[in-house]
């Protein structure tokens, strides 16, 4: 499945991935919630902290965090001793800059959600199966952002500046247990949740942007047969600064491999207990990590009840309307897939990741030519390469689905005419028989092929006998005869056309 | 401006009384009846609110060309024939914790000192909406810290009925201007007594209203599940106009309640009967003074003159009351005012330092002693180790209070004793004794933790002629029942009537 085996010990991944919400405004008051806005113009007296002002909670936000959660299969706020749905905010306490209030309106000891999973596949090779895995999810709360600080980098000591647009928008926060044990399981959590959450409009996910962070705990277990558990585990590291999916990869492998040549050069340290926890951060430039700080000074945030804000008992309302809204989900898209048009789990996991609309296109197509296999081929060799090379989306794609099944029932058999015709469609908008002509590739009339087939046939007297007798490759002899005497006929077509006149023979 | 025009309507009017010591709804009928002017009641306000305030010191910021507009903009509307709103005319004085745009808000602080907010708070738009006169921010305790308006960084407020004395606080500025004559009602605000404390101690009525019944966005928190706005007055019945506008649902404060708003006024001469009133023997302790005890005696007894009914309850947890409270409000403060670092808005150090340092300057050069120390309880009392032992105590102790009032309340209407254990104390008398001083609060905290609506009423004066309170204390949302309750007692008393003397007189009298 991974290299994991094949190292001399276990990596241990457990992740916390921060997701701004796409609501229209900030969690708390009413500025629009839009990146890349001049600085501090999305602000006003609630997110800029000022005397006086209120926070007052934006359902949309709370309505959007819902459906994030029941995606990630989590429980809605079962707490002991609390009515059922009940949730409240809390304030952890810091001092800066970017943080106008000095605290963040968060959420503590009773997060509005908990408990849940989300299945990923991993394969490292398309012929082989998936074997499904189910990450577990500890919590996922919602809390208000901080804004930017922005530094002066020129070196001559100016003054840092806030930007406080980011101030109060929506952030999911979504902590996992560490059931990840190698640096794909973990890039392939982060895809999943990625694809998970743009799929249900909870989010954009953009980590260049900063709508999906990471952080990554991570450490290792060594197997040590005199240890009571059976192995030694290093001390836990939490690295930062991960600020695209590959980076969150190679941070792990790195961090991995370092912490095993650690313990090699003390091993009898790791016995003695605890070690100190520590942050790091991922320097891709460098591709290492760097200690920050050990985890013993981190600040004490002296959460309490933000008395602002009213808890929340979500009504069970909200859950039916939230459901109803979420859609099909990847995994549940993944499945039907596979049973319903019998693609491979490799062929569904690739179409799946290619999000509800190109699933939905290849629905189209395949409801108008049947061959659900086929279909999914021709995207991936012809739209798949086109989409990326024109950094365009599938909605706005010139080739519609009942052009492109015209299209894949005329198309050449020979691939390099296909992508030609492919090319000329998208280039001059015309459909597949114009477009043929402009590639000056004859234009195969079904009559003329059918007496070919017939010619082929009575050319090859035994061939038709062995096809009669069961043997199914008989076939090909005429279908090869046929395509040699007519270079570049449609392979679908002239196949069809030797099945038809067999069963007639 | 000059004192003529307050004569001249006065005259026609024929009263011997003075604009000043008049009550708002006395104002508002002579101003209904053409007898009286806004410019007029303005004018009078304003000379007295500048002759007084030498002795006084209860404005941090009045500005009479601006007071005297808004009157003029009345006085047009009303000779026009436009409607105007339930407080025309009247200046109602604005603590100054109390966001007003454009005119400096600090809260008595050297942190806020140029702090000019740039929005209203919702108050303030309800007093604007009503035709009220903005007249003027008073002082307080910084940030609504303190029992005597000597924690203000700015000046100290004096208490009109012996300037050598402490007015009470938070709210004394706005107490000391209302029984000073210098304005008709104001605002305060009343975490732990802040209102009721002060009113007493200046023979004014004053009421803390339920949790959630006036919104509290624009008042800057001191401690935000405590903080509530309410009237302060000469009486019962201005106190109930005031909160008739200031009161109701306002969807930019959470923890607002969406309650419909009953008519306070209209039933308010209505005695309340039966009236069966709890008298809770914790409020009759040791550290009550005997003269206040002796007063609030008298005034149970004449409500059983009146035909109610003296219930002795039990609040068992009040002796623990003063404690909680004086974790949960450091806790919340140290929390709310975090945000006062120089980064943004208020004081920055002029030294130069780096983030930490700066942080540290800053706030230790804005912030006063006692806003310092409450900030410190209130970061230790939170701080893991022991959060469990203080903060969480603490709400559980708020939790058995409540529970306390709840069952008390099966028993009685109302809950009655004495607002603050002694009359006023001297300027300077506590200043060096935190915990004395906060001993003053020890009859008042109790109703904010448990959210509740309370009362102070004037009950009669020491022998040395110092004010002091009877406290009603009613359930969540019975300002009505309260203030009907109050106004029985008013009704067949005269303390609310008298004004204190003061050096120099306050407006002229006619003849
Ligand atoms: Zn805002």
């Amino acid at each position: 499945m991974t290299a994991a085996g094949a190292l001399p010990y276990r990596l241990v991944v457990g992740l916390e991935v921060h997701v701004q919400l796409l609501t229209r405004t900030k969690l708390f008051c009413g500025c629009r919630n839009q990146f890349g806005l001049p600085p501090n113009s999305a602000t006003c007296p609630v997110c800029l902290g000022l005397p006086g002002a209120l926070p007052v909670m934006n359902q949309q936000a709370f309505r959007l965090a819902l459906r994030a959660a029941l995606a990630l299969n989590c429980t809605i706020a079962r707490h002991p001793h609390h009515t059922p749905g009940f949730t409240k905010w809390d304030r952890k306490n810091y001092y800066y800059p970017d943080l106008p209030k000095n605290y963040q309106i968060s959420q503590y000891d009773l997060p509005f959600s908990h408990d849940g999973w989300l299945e990923i596949n991993v394969a490292a090779d398309p012929k082989k199966e998936y074997v499904p895995k189910r990450i577990g999810i500890i919590r996922v709360h919602l809390e208000e952002d901080a804004g930017k600080n922005l530094h002066d980098e020129s070196g001559r000591g100016g003054d840092s500046l806030v930007d406080l647009n980011r101030a109060g928008t929506p952030l999911l926060e979504i902590v996992t247990h560490p059931h990840m044990n190698s640096p794909e399981e973990a890039m392939a959590f982060l895809e999943e949740i990625r694809l998970l959450l743009r799929e249900t409009g909870v989010s954009d996910c953009e980590m260049q942007e900063g709508s999906l962070r990471c952080d990554a705990n991570v450490n290792i277990h060594i197997p040590a047969a005199d240890e009571p558990v059976g192995f030694v585990a290093t001390p836990i590291v939490e690295i930062k600064n991960l600020n695209s999916i590959r980076a969150v990869g190679r941070a792990l492998a790195y961090e991995g491999r370092r912490q095993f040549e650690e313990y090699q050069r003390q091993p009898q340290h790791y016995r003695l207990g605890k070690l100190l926890k520590t942050t790091a951060g991922w320097d891709d430039a460098r591709g290492i990590t760097v200690v920050q700080r050990h985890k013993e000074e981190a600040a004490d945030y002296r959460y309490f009840p933000e008395p602002d804000l009213v808890p929340v008992v979500v009504p069970e309302q909200w859950l039916e309307e939230v459901r109803t809204e979420m859609g099909e989900l990847p995994q549940h898209q993944r499945q039907r897939l596979v049973s319903q048009y019998g693609l491979s789990a490799y062929d569904a996991q690739v179409l799946t990741a290619k999000g509800r609309a190109m699933v939905a296109y290849f629905e189209e197509v395949t409801a108008r030519i049947g061959d659900a296999r086929l279909v999914a081929n021709r995207m991936s060799d012809l739209i798949y390469p086109a989409l990326a090379e024109r950094k365009e989306e599938i909605t706005t794609f010139p080739i519609r689905p009942a052009a492109f099944a015209e299209f894949l029932q005329q198309a050449p058999g020979n691939s390099q005419d296909r992508r030609d015709v492919f090319a000329i469609m998208l280039r001059d908008g015309v459909d597949v028989a114009e477009a043929k002509r402009r590639a000056g590739i004859k234009q195969w009339d079904e009559a003329t092929l059918r007496d070919a087939v017939q010619q082929a046939m009575a050319a090859n007297p035994k061939a038709v006998a062995d096809f009669k007798k069961g043997k199914e490759t008989a076939k090909m002899a005429i279908v090869g005869a046929v395509m040699k005497a007519n270079k570049g006929a449609p392979n679908d077509l002239v196949r069809r056309l030797v099945d038809e006149a067999l069963a007639q023979a | 401006m000059t004192s003529s025009a307050a004569a001249t309507s006065l005259s026609s009017h024929g009263s011997a009384r003075p604009i000043v010591e008049m009550t708002a709804h006395e104002l508002l009928a002579l101003q209904e009846r053409g007898e009286l002017t806004a410019v007029a009641i303005a004018e009078a306000f304003l000379t007295a609110a500048q002759q007084l305030e030498v002795h006084l010191r209860s404005f941090l910021w009045l500005d009479a060309e601006e007071v005297l507009r808004q009157a003029q903009a009345v006085d047009l509307r009303r000779r026009s024939g436009q409607p105007l709103g339930p407080l025309a005319g009247i200046p109602v004085a604005i603590k100054d914790v109390l966001c007003t745009k454009g005119i400096r808000t600090t809260c008595a602080s050297r942190i806020l000192a140029n702090f000019v907010p740039p929005y209203d708070a919702h108050v303030i738009e309800r007093l604007k909406a009503a035709d009220a006169i903005l007249f003027g921010k008073t002082n307080m305790d910084e940030f609504a810290m303190g029992s005597s308006t000597e924690n203000s960084a700015f000046q100290q407020t004096r208490n009109p009925w012996d300037l050598q004395r402490i007015p009470g606080g938070s709210s004394g500025g706005s107490a000391a201007a209302v029984a000073g004559c210098q304005a008709p009602v104001a605002l305060g605000t009343d975490t732990g007594g802040s209102i009721r404390q002060p009113a007493a101690l200046c023979g004014i009525v004053g009421l803390k209203p339920t949790y959630g019944r006036v919104s509290r966005y624009g008042l800057i928190a001191y401690a935000s599940s405590l903080d509530q706005i309410g009237p302060m007055a000469h009486d019962v019945t201005d106190c109930a106009l005031l909160l008739q506008v200031i009161a109701g649902h306002d969807p930019r404060d959470s923890t607002s309640a969406p309650l419909p708003v009953p008519d306070y006024r209209g039933r308010l001469n209505e005695p309340v009967r039966p009236l069966r009133i709890g008298v809770p023997r914790e409020f009759f302790d040791k550290g009550l003074d005997a003269e206040v005890e002796s007063l609030v005696q008298q005034a149970l007894r004449q409500y059983e003159k009146l035909g109610a009914k003296l219930i002795e309850v039990s609040l068992p947890h009040a002796p623990y009351a003063l404690a909680a409270y004086y974790i949960v409000a450091p806790a919340e403060a140290s929390s709310n005012l975090a945000r006062y670092d120089g980064m943004h808005y208020g004081h920055r150090t002029r030294h130069k330092a780096d983030l930490i340092g700066t942080y540290a300057k800053s706030r230790g050069e804005g912030f006063g002693k006692e806003v310092q120390r409450r900030i410190m309880i209130g970061t230790y009392v939170l701080s893991s180790g022991y959060k469990d032992a203080y903060y969480r105590k603490a709400l559980k102790v708020r939790r058995l209070i409540k529970q306390d009032f709840d069952q008390a309340f099966e028993q009685c209407d109302v809950i009655m004793g004495p607002t603050s254990p002694t009359p006023a104390f001297r300027i300077g008398e506590k200043i060096n004794d935190p915990l004395a001083m906060y001993l003053s609060d020890v009859y008042t905290v109790s109703c904010n933790l448990a959210g509740l609506p309370g009362l102070s009423i004037p009950c009669g004066f020491t022998r040395e002629g110092l004010p002091v309170g009877l406290q009603l204390l009613g359930p969540p949302f019975s300002e009505e029942t309260l203030l009907r309750i109050a106004r029985m007692y008013e009704a067949v008393t005269d303390w609310h009537t008298r004004r204190p003397k003061l050096p120099v007189p306050p407006s002229p009298v006619t003849s």
